[in-house]
This record gives C-alpha cells, structure tokens and sequence, in this order.
C-alpha cells in the first residue's frame, strides 16, 4: 500500500491531507490577498491631514458597530476622480506601450541568448546560466545609476562615440523614451533569458534532424520546429517582464527625465508627494485590474486550446 | 528457424545475377572505407560496402556497434571522419540532409510533440511543396497503412508507444524516397501488427523500388525480408551476405552464434582427405566426420557448427549415420511447434537439438533423464577456423 492509500483513509489521514492542501493557500491569502484587500480598503476611504493620513481606519474596539460604520463611510470618489483625469489615463496608456514595446525588445535581445546558450558545449552551460544571473548580485538601484554614467552627456558611451568619431556633439539619450527603454532591457534581460533557455533547453535535438532530413532547411526547421516548441518559455519571459515593467518606477524616474509618463511615477508622487494614500491605492487597484484581465485572458485561451488538443 | 528462412535470392542460373554479384553493377550507395570517431572512441573503423538499388538491406549487430551511426552518416547528420560515401556514384558528404533522397526514421522517433499525427505524416510533404489534395490522399494512405486512422487528430503524446512507432515509420515513408533509413522500425509493435507491417513494407518496396536500410534486433525479420544482411561488431562488417549465406555459412563463430541458435564444438583436426575433416573433440568419444572446403591440415584447432534443427533425436541409433552419440537428455523446451532438447553428451558437453512436435505433448517421445541417440550427417555442419 503506497502512502498516498494511507493519507487518504480515516480521519487523521484527510486531516493531515487537509493540511497539506492549506498550507499553499493560507501563504497566498497572508501574502497576496491580505495586503490586496487592505489596499483595496485605503482607496475606498478618503484623504485626511492625520496619521494614517485616510479615513475611516478600521477600529476593532467599536465592534460591529465599528465595521459597520467605516463600510457606510466608503465610497468610489477615488475612482471618479482617477476617470475623470485626462492625466491618469494617458500614465497607464504611455506605461503600457512602454512596456510592450521593451518587452518585444528584450525577446529579440534576449531569444538569441537564449538560443546560443542552450547551444553551447554542456560544460559551458552552468557557466553561461551564472553569468546571466551575476547582475543580481548587485542592487538594482545601484545597477540603474550605473546606466545614468554611461547614458549621460558626459557619459561612457558619448565619450566612446566621440572617440570613434561617428558623433561631433554629445548625444542625448538620458531623459528620454530610450533611456527607459536601454534601462528595462537591461534589467529584465536574465527573466526573458531564463524561461526561454529552459524550454530550448528541453528540446529533443532529434526533432530538428527529423525536420532536416524531411526537408527542411535550417530556417525553416527553425520556425516550424524549435520557434513553436519554445513558445511557453517565450510567454513566460514576455509575462515576467511585461508585468512588472508597466508598474516600472525606478527606471522611468532615474532614465527617463520628466518627459517620460508612467504610471509607477504617478503612484510614487501621490503617495510621498501629495501624501494622497487613497487615489494613489485606488491607482495601484486600477492597474492590478488592467494587468489581471490579459492574464486571465491568456490562460483562457491556452486552456481552449488545451481542450480543442485533446478532443 | 526453418520457416524463417528467406526464399534465397541466388537459387539458381534461371535469373540473371543478383547485382551484389554482377562486378558491372552500378551501387546505388557505396561507402569507401568509411571511419566515424567520436573524440578518441571509433565507431565505425574503416568500413566499405555497396548497397544496390531496390534491395533491402538489413543491418544486424550487438547494442553500440555502430548501426545507427553508419545510418545517421548516409543520412547527413554525422560526417565521417575519413573516407567517402557515393550516392549513384556522386559525392554526398557535402549534401546537406534536406537535400538527400534519404528519409530517415528515427530510433527515437523524434515525433513533432506539437503538431498531430496527421500533421506529422504531412510535415515532409508539405515541404516537398505537393499540392493540398495529393497531400490529404497520401497522409489517408499512411494512416491506413499503419491503422491510424481513428487517431490523426491527436497529439503524439497522446497515443501508445507502438502507435508513435507507426506513426514515425508512417512519416519517413510519406515521401517516398529512393532510401528508407529505418532504425528499428517495427521493435515495438505486436507480432501481428508486425506480421503486417513488414508485409506492406516488402510490398511498397516492390511497388516503388525503394532502396531498403533496416536496423533489426529481430533475425527472423532479417531473415524474412532482407535481399543482404550485414552483421556488425564494434564498428566494423564481419560478414555481408544473403540470409542464407549468413545463416549456412557464417564466417566466424561470432555470426554463427549471432544469427540464430548454434552448437560450437572445440576440437582439433586428426585427419583430412577428399574434403572430408576427422575432428577429434573428446576423449573416449567418436570423432566428429564433415565435409568441409575448409583448408584445415592435420593438428589445427577448429571449432565445428551444427544447428539445433539439423541434429536428429532417436532411441536408437540411427543407420549409416556419419555422426551418432549417445546422451542423457536434461531438459525439454516446448515451443509450440518444435521441442528443444538439451542433450548432455560425452564428456558432459551439452547439445541442443531442435525438432518438430509430430504427436501432442501428452504423448511426447521422450521425456526428462531418458537416455536418446543424437545424430547428424556429413553435410550438416560447418567447421571454422576463425
Ligand atoms: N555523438 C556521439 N558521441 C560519442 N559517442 C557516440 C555518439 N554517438 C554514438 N556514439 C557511440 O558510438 C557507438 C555506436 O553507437 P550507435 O548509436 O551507432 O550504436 P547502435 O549500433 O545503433 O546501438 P543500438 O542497437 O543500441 O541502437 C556507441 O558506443 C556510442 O556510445
Ligand atoms: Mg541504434
């Protein structure tokens, strides 16, 4: 009898089973769904000169009486506001067309990478893996200054431009789009790189001789073959970076100069500028929503196609 | 082993000669002294061999002697070290594989895991630009071919291992090439399905003339279907000939004892005239009398070979035998068709016999401990110097 039988009898087999299963779900719910549902709470209320500076606060002392009053006190004036401002509308929109565009260009950074990697000597592997990691080693904050030395007027790259003689005056790049750009590229690289290695790292070398010897040539054997084959680990990368590049603050305020809007600078400057704690929660709410519904969306059709697969 | 027995191409002077045979011949494929080393490990040494068209060429040896990478060479996935492979007599190194008139199914399969059955038998075709509707019929052709057809909508992971198997030989056959490499097409299919399948596979041979390169662990399949088998040890051929050749007259013990079951028996000559060898192989024993080619002058150590199913088994000892023992039978294997016997001879040597169940089992001849003449004739076996 395997030990599966065993849990799965009598009652201490269901509670330890039981068990099992709660633990996953209380750490979702005590670190994802808590403080989700506190924020949720924040930019419901309304802003106040106090400390926490947003009214009602939760008063357990009150009882019921307490709940029932700070849950008459909510209202969706937040949200008004944040629809009715031409500002916030155009933070979220210019945030997302910077993240898809990084995106796309971190895949075509790092896919190559990717692809050569899983290419290399087997000994080499470990080595290459190592090195896309190394920058973690060091503090993102610290890794994004780095780029305002080498992105500046003065900077590394304007100096080596000038030296190889292919500019007269110095270029500007730091306080544009394309600072932002370099700066998210750069940093998100290794979670492109990584799910995409681990999926070409995974195919059958066979099938691209089978493709080969079926008449492919090496293009074509590409595409049809390791480019289908790869896609999860594309999905995968182009998620992980996607994601938290649209809430993107540190590159975007250091990069990107004033000129450049994202959403994350707004979040930032309601919170710490304008201490506004409940328009900046009822922000962070809105582009939770906006990142959730593609998400689920994509797992909708994969599963479709999961189903369409199997029938 | 009797049934197995392919009808022998070189009967008789009735048809012209097998092209193996004709020195004018033209070979479709010839390897010219062929090396494949892997770092400082060779595994193919210095191999030559024509293959012609339309044959069915079997390919017979241990795990890792090199069968695939000689397979993989004329497929152009390995180049080989030294040496040159001619296709019609053109250099096909440099071919690249998309290029080559050579399918390949893989020992692996190497199945497209995201494209479903239909799609992978379509796959080579599509590449070789047919249009839609000749590709619908020829993908129908395979599935029926194979019996898939209830299952070309399905992904390769979704189906049975024998079903992929299929499925693979299915997609390397679609395209009809002049070569078929096929690793081990049918090792994992029931012997029905199998039955079948070789049968359709001698079948479109006939029909198409493809050239056939088949990788076995099967010596009956061998025997039954090829034109010429070639028996591989560590990377080199010890022996390339019909089945029959191979299976008469192996050249070495280590083909006797590959292909099939055989009697080797140590001795050494003590008299040779007229063709005839006297083998001593056991004190207090008769000695071993063969007709043999073989030149073997007195006091040379010979091993002599004689298949189970050409000893015959009796209570008494049989008439103008050349060869008659006395032993004590230890053990009965029963077959089905045939009975096993291990005999234990003079000097305590085992043989094994082989011969047809004439009566039920109930009322078998002999049974364990009975004490039984064996015998053989001049002709029966075959003495080897190797
Ligand atoms: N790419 C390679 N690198 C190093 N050694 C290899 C390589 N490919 C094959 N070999 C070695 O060459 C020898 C022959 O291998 P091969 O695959 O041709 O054997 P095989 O006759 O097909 O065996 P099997 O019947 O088990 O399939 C083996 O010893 C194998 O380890
Ligand atoms: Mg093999």
């Amino acid at each position: 009898m395997s030990d599966d039988d065993k849990a799965g009898s009598g009652f201490a087999g269901r509670l330890r089973r039981a068990l099992l299963i709660a633990v996953p779900y209380l750490w979702l719910g005590l670190f994802f769904l808590a403080p989700f549902v506190i924020v949720l709470k924040i930019s419901l209320s309304d802003s106040v000169l106090a400390i926490p500076p947003y009214t009602p606060t939760f008063d357990p002392s009150r009882g019921w009486e307490g709940i029932a009053a700070m849950f008459r006190a909510f209202d969706f004036e937040n949200y008004v506001w944040l629809s009715e401002d031409d500002l916030y509308w155009q933070a979220y929109l210019s945030s997302l067309r910077i993240a898809a565009l990084s995106t796309l260009l971190t895949l075509l950074a790092g896919y190559p990478i990717a692809y050569a990697m899983s290419r290399a000597p087997e000994r080499w592997r470990p080595i290459l893996l190592m090195l896309v990691i190394l920058p973690f080693w060091t503090s993102f904050l610290i890794r994004v200054y780095a780029w305002m030395g080498i992105l500046g007027q003065n900077g590394y790259l304007n100096q080596f431009l000038i030296w190889l003689g292919l500019i007269d005056t110095p270029l500007v790049i730091l306080g544009t789009p394309v600072a932002v750009y370099i700066g998210i590229v750069y940093a998100y690289l290794p979670f492109m790189v990584l799910p995409i290695f681990s999926s070409l790292d995974r195919l059958d070398r066979s099938l691209i001789e089978a493709a080969l010897d079926l008449g492919c040539s090496r293009l074509q054997a590409f595409w049809l073959v390791t480019w289908p084959l790869s896609r999860p680990g594309i999905i995968a990368g182009c998620l992980l970076v996607f994601i938290p590049a649209v809430g993107e603050f540190v590159i975007p305020s250091l990069l990107g100069g004033s000129r450049t809007l994202m959403i994350g600078k707004v979040l930032w400057d309601e919170f710490f500028a304008n201490r506004d704690w409940p328009l900046a929660s009822a922000v962070a709410v809105v582009l939770l929503l906006i990142l959730v519904l593609p998400i689920l969306l994509f797992q909708r059709h994969a599963e479709r196609q999961q189903r369409r697969a199997e029938e | 082993m009797d049934t197995a027995k392919a009808p022998p191409p070189t009967s008789d002077a009735s048809a012209a000669l097998p092209p193996w045979q004709d020195p004018a011949a033209e070979p479709l494929i010839r390897l010219e002294n062929v090396t494949k080393r892997f770092g400082d490990f060779t595994a193919i040494a210095d191999l030559s061999l024509d293959i012609h068209e339309g044959e069915f060429f079997a390919l017979l040896g241990p795990s890792g002697c090199g069968k695939t990478t000689l397979m993989r060479m004329i497929a152009g996935f390995e180049a080989p070290s030294a040496g040159r492979i001619l296709l019609g007599g053109e250099d096909l190194v440099p071919v690249p594989p998309n290029r080559r008139p050579v399918n390949m199914m893989f020992q692996s399969y190497a199945l497209f895991p995201h494209l479903t059955v239909a799609d992978n038998i379509a796959f080579g075709l599509k590449r070789a630009g047919l249009p839609r509707g000749e590709i619908a019929e020829r993908v129908a052709e395979m599935l029926r071919l194979v019996q898939l057809e209830n299952f070309a909508h399905r992904r390769p992971h979704e189906i049975s291992g024998g079903q992929r198997q299929r499925v693979a030989l299915a997609r390397a056959l679609a395209r009809r090439p002049r070569i078929l490499l096929l690793d081990e097409p049918l090792a994992a299919l029931d012997r029905k399905l199998r039955a079948a399948t070789q049968f359709e596979l001698v079948d479109i041979q006939e029909r198409l003339g493809t050239t056939f390169i088949i990788v076995t662990h099967d010596q009956e399949e061998a025997m039954t279907m090829a034109s010429r088998i070639a028996v591989m040890d560590h990377g080199r051929l010890v022996q390339v000939g019909t089945p029959e050749e191979i299976y008469e007259q192996p050249n070495s013990r280590y083909v006797a004892d590959f292909i099939g079951e055989v009697n080797l028996v140590e001795g050494v000559v003590t008299a040779a005239e007229n063709g005839r060898l006297v083998i001593d192989w056991a004190e207090d024993a008769a000695p071993i009398v063969t007709r043999s080619d073989v030149a073997a002058p007195v006091g040379t150590r010979v091993t002599f070979a004689i298949r189970p199913e050409k000893i015959t088994v009796g209570a008494e000892a049989p008439e103008g035998a050349a060869n008659a023992w006395q032993g004590r039978i230890e053990d009965i294997g029963y077959l089905g068709n045939l009975s096993t016997y291990h005999i234990v001879g003079p000097a305590g040597r085992r043989f094994k016999v082989q011969s047809p169940n004439r009566r039920r089992v109930a009322r078998r001849e002999f049974s364990w401990e009975d004490r039984v003449w064996f015998a053989f004739d001049e002709t029966a076996g075959l003495v080897l110097t190797e």
